[in-house]
């Protein structure tokens, strides 16, 4: 059993009228990488700012290996941050904006020498101790500021969203990057992304959030296959949302067609939404399918192809590797185990409240 | 567009540059090196005379002196203003720049009122119980209206470069342990240096050079170079030692210029520890 290392307890913090988090606990574990993901103004980047010291909350406190750091000073705490715009200081080469936080903790040269050599290594830049700041690319940058937090050996490493100004290519490796450093280190990765696809790729545990409420925190595995309200189906991934309802167990009512489904304990004739995920779907001829439409768009994806089918007034979004003619009067089917059944949330609070008693 | 179009366009600019800079550079350089028809280093080498020389002195002193005290007064208001929010720092800094609306002379000669033997400073004192004070015709009183005319000229390009810093390497340094003075004498300094530069150039070379000031504050008792020189040419005649002295005057801005070029270039690779002033 990994221990608690960082707390969030009933955490409050407002911007003027605006309410950014409201009584937000989190718990993250030693050794994990902990991705907070979630729209723009969702929160996360404030929770990770209260962490690194940047912000104090209005109310609540947060623990970092069981003591209350709430109100000591960024300088103080034993965790390092890489910032979105990496924020090197221009007016030092790259050795000494690695050095930076080592002189401060008064090491000696020749461990500091030392440090900055591992380090690069360890970020595949060797040699670029004497190089100017503005000599480097984004992506050289962005591994600089991680190799000058690194060097200090922090308990907790916070990433504000650092790959977010990067190309696609580049941010696919710099995503395994991460996770080498992270298998290597042995440190705590705290990471803030609106990416999803960044989050299920490298985190341990994904934290979604929404307008200040945590939606919900698993697994990438648990949060892509059950997710556990139509917000976070349709966050992460692209999703068939349905109103339906739960006639029974194990049996839903979508569009006027009563399809069968695993979920048990809705309770008779309760609205729920129903999350199909798009490549769960499959074509069939129209006689074996539970509903049958016609094929309106296909769009060829490099991996799959990406198909729309009305069928029951509603647009179908399906992923699936064989092609099919648009026109043509097709079938669609699901394995009932590949539906999600999920309870209507009334307001936003509701879905977080919900969350938090589970946890 | 052809060639000849375009330099056709440029003409009137070099007309402009011929005939008020280069024109009345090339005469001063002849007045000073020629009397007569004849060559001579007599008019230059008049800096040497006890007068000239100790006026020059006093000039460095006063010009000098300004500089450090407009610096002083600039860097924190600077280092205040970037904290506060960016409305009161745009009119806290039009206040400042609210005096230069009105001409500079004006300004000095309403200061030449308020400070002298009779004036309404010294008639405060009085009602404090407090001794008069004759700051007027003196060294100081010229330093004063000089840090007066010219804290916007440092105030602006420092207070540009700071609000240029930004906020992420404050908080990256805060991040990496930095205590606040380390960040400033590490993140903030090295940072406005250009600022500082550029400040220290445009007040620094008006105040050496600058006679108006001196001659009303410091009521004809106090000698600047610039006084010197205004003598030579308007009372005198003495186009010859004017010239020679305003050659030698230029010498010390070109110089002063010089190194500050040279400090700035190397605070470029400079390797983040104190600047020494």
């Amino acid at each position: 059993m990994k221990k608690n290392l960082i707390d969030f307890i009933d955490i409050s913090k407002s911007y003027g009228d605006n309410l950014v988090l409201d009584k937000f606990n989190l718990t993250v574990k030693e050794n994990e990488f902990v991705t907070l993901l979630g729209p723009s103004g969702c929160g996360k980047t404030t929770t990770l700012r209260l962490l690194g010291g940047f912000e104090t909350p209005d109310e609540g406190k947060i623990l970092f290996d069981g003591a209350n750091i709430t109100d000591l000073p960024a300088n103080q705490r034993k965790l390092n941050t890489v910032f979105q715009k990496y924020s090197l200081f221009p007016h030092m080469t790259i050795g000494e904006n690695i050095a930076f936080g080592l002189k401060i903790s008064k090491k000696s040269s020749s461990y500091i020498k030392d440090k900055i050599k591992y380090a690069l290594k360890l970020v595949n830049l060797d040699g670029f101790e004497n190089r100017s700041v503005d000599s480097l690319s984004g992506g050289q940058q962005q591994r600089i500021a991680i190799a000058r937090a690194i060097v200090n050996e922090p308990k907790v490493l916070l990433l504000d969203e650092p790959l977010g100004a990067l190309d696609l290519k580049l941010r696919r490796s710099m995503q395994y990057e991460l996770i080498r450093l992270k298998n290597e280190l042995g440190i705590t990765f705290v990471y803030v992304t609106h990416d999803q696809e960044e989050a299920l790729t490298m985190s341990d545990q994904i934290v979604v959030m929404n307008q200040g409420y945590i939606q919900q925190i698993g697994s990438p595995e648990d949060i892509y296959n059950e997710p556990e309200n139509a917000f976070v189906a349709d966050f992460i991934g692209s999703s068939n949302i349905l109103n339906g309802t739960m006639i029974r167990d194990c049996l839903v009512s979508v569009l006027g067609v009563e399809i069968p489904c695993v979920d048990e304990g809705f309770g008779n004739n309760t609205p729920v939404d129903v999350v199909i995920r798009p490549e769960d779907i499959v074509i069939t001829s129209p006689e074996n399918g539970f509903m049958e439409g016609d094929i309106i768009s296909n769009i060829f994806k490099g991996v799959h192809y990406e198909i729309e089918i009305l069928a029951n007034g509603y647009t179908w979004l399906i992923h699936t590797t064989k092609n099919a003619d648009v026109g043509a009067h097709v079938g669609i089917n699901v394995d009932p185990f590949d539906i999600q059944i999920m309870k209507k949330a009334e307001h936003s609070d509701e879905k977080a409240v919900n969350i938090d008693d589970k946890i | 567009m052809t060639r000849f179009k375009k330099q056709f366009l440029a003409g009137p600019y070099l007309l402009w540059i011929i005939g008020f800079i280069v024109i009345p550079m090339l005469l001063i350089v002849y007045y000073a090196f020629f009397s007569n028809g004849s060559f001579t280093l007599n008019n230059v080498m008049a800096i040497t005379d006890t007068v000239n020389l100790k006026a020059i002195i006093l000039s460095l002193k006063v010009g000098i002196t300004s500089t450090l005290l407009c610096l002083l007064l600039s860097y924190p208001l600077a280092l205040i203003l970037r904290n506060i929010n960016i409305k009161s720092q745009n009119f806290i800094v039009f206040l400042f720049m609210l005096p230069m609306w009105m001409n500079f002379m004006l300004r000095i000669l309403a200061w030449k009122l308020l400070l002298s033997k009779n004036g309404i400073f010294n008639s405060f004192l009085v009602q404090l119980n407090l001794p008069k004070i004759n700051i007027l015709n003196t060294p100081q009183a010229i330093i004063f209206g000089m840090v007066y005319d010219y804290l916007p000229f440092m105030l602006l390009p420092i207070y540009n470069s700071m609000a240029n810093i930004k906020k992420d390497y404050i908080e990256a340094a805060q991040d990496l342990g930095a205590s606040q003075i380390r960040i400033l004498f590490q993140i903030i300094l090295p940072l406005t240096i250009s600022g500082i530069i550029s400040g220290v150039v445009m007040v620094f070379v008006p105040t050496l050079t600058s006679f108006a000031i001196a001659e009303l504050l410091g009521g004809g008792k106090v000698l600047l170079i610039g006084n010197v020189i205004e003598h030579d040419f308007i009372q005198g005649m003495r186009w010859d030692i004017g010239s020679g002295l305003s050659f030698v005057l230029m010498l010390f801005v070109l110089v002063s210029m010089i190194l500050s070029n040279a400090f700035s270039n190397d605070s470029k690779e400079q390797k983040g520890g104190n600047v020494i002033l």
